[in-house]
């Protein structure tokens, strides 16, 4: 999957994150993490965007996270969301999961 | 023991906050909503999130129903296709209105069900009747598929429908409720009831649940955690009914042993109907937490 536009998915309501994916040709993924668990859960939350990254097969993009206490499932399908998104695919591929 | 279904939380499928506390309130179900709550422009998202919740977390035994868009939809098809994967143990599907509405969604997710490798039949099925034709078919469509678990009234849509508003007696859906209950009963399924949208109105929300018990309803769909409480007292057994139903059980097996056909209580026969009453409302009783000893049953 390749990002060609930015998608944004999430609210900035308690328990969700609102994440942004956009462009970042070449440059690999770049994530801005802001989090009011980030001392405590910043290294965990990575690790969810870096694997979902991986899953999606997605090699290049800039990844701007808000979060507001999201559980974990929770970032996984906001990151989804807006990576389809950003790839401008509107159906996910379910037969795969 | 009977599978209590007095309440269904609804739950908007895009709230992650309400998605991840939905059960905490215990009611008997849960109902995440991916139609008319989620927006045109978030369906996408709401799926992904209820799709993740429900692989990932533990609603610790509580059963989770996801109300899915009509087929009529661009959304229909791919909820269905997450759904199946995600395995709550019922889709809800909306507004239908004949039995063709039910098999259609059936076949799709038996074949999905294949696909995946899963066990067909496995996921559950029920059906809101929200329109006249619906009201109409209420039978064909309760005994569309085996799948099938419950019908349920939507009233919002209906009484739009129908020319009219919800009012605060509810005459203007009575005809929908008494035959969307005789339906369920002649299809041995559960009847369920609309949501009462006022939630301040405390007093008009219990009569209103006192009502749909008389009709016969198991229950009914609840927007706020605040309406759970209210319907499951309601929909447990006053302890002078356990008292009669628990005489009447006593009654039969002294007739039994004294080979009598008839069976009396008080003075006063006791038939059929009676007797199935009393089974019910220990079945019932029990079903709600209240102990009732087995030797008395």
């Amino acid at each position: 999957m390749r990002v060609v536009k930015t998608g944004i998915a999430g609210t900035l309501e308690s328990s969700d994150v609102m994440i942004t994916v956009s462009e970042n040709t070449s440059k690999g993924i770049e994530i801005e993490l802001q989090s009011i668990v980030e001392k405590q859960f910043g290294k965990q939350i990575r690790r969810v965007i870096n694997e979902k990254m991986e899953e999606l097969g997605i090699k290049d993009a800039t990844i701007s996270v808000n979060d507001k206490g999201a559980l974990d499932c929770t970032i996984g399908a906001r990151l989804e969301a807006a990576s389809y998104r950003a790839a401008g695919i509107s159906h996910v591929r379910w037969e795969e999961k | 023991m009977e599978k209590l279904r007095r309440t269904m939380l609804y739950v908007p499928g895009n709230n992650a906050g309400m998605v991840k506390d939905a059960h905490i309130y215990r009611s008997d179900s849960v109902m995440f909503d991916l139609e008319d709550s989620v927006s045109i422009n978030e369906k996408d998202s709401a799926r992904l999130l209820i799709f993740n919740a429900l692989r990932t977390l533990d609603y610790e035994g509580i059963e989770t129903v996801v109300r899915i868009n009509g087929l009529d939809t661009p959304f229909g098809l791919d909820d269905i296709k997450a759904m199946v994967r995600a395995r709550p143990d019922i889709i809800r599907i909306p507004k239908a209105d004949s039995a063709d509405d039910i098999k259609e969604v059936e076949a799709i997710i038996e074949a999905e069900e294949k696909l995946a490798g899963l066990e067909s039949g496995s996921i559950k099925l029920m059906a809101a009747i929200e329109g006249p034709l619906g009201v109409i078919n209420a039978y064909s469509i309760a005994t569309a598929s085996k799948r099938l678990v419950g019908i349920a009234l939507g009233a919002e849509d209906y009484v739009t429908n129908m020319k009219t508003k919800r009012y605060a007696d509810g005459m203007e859906i009575l005809f929908a409720r008494s035959q969307i209950v005789t339906a369920a009963r002649a299809a041995g399924i559960y009847a369920l009831d609309t949501v009462y949208s006022d939630i301040n109105n405390e007093e008009g929300f219990i009569n209103e649940v006192k009502l749909i018990k008389q009709l016969g309803f198991d229950g009914k769909s609840v927007i706020s955690p605040r309406q759970i409480t209210p319907v499951h007292r309601i929909y447990t057994p006053e302890q002078k009914e356990i008292d009669f139903a628990l005489r009447v059980i006593e009654a039969i097996h002294e007739a039994e042993e004294h080979g009598s056909g008839v069976i009396s209580l008080d003075g006063k026969m006791v038939d059929k109907p009676i007797v199935d009453r009393a089974e019910r409302v220990l079945a019932m009783a029990k079903a709600s937490g209240i102990m009732v000893h087995e030797d008395d049953i």
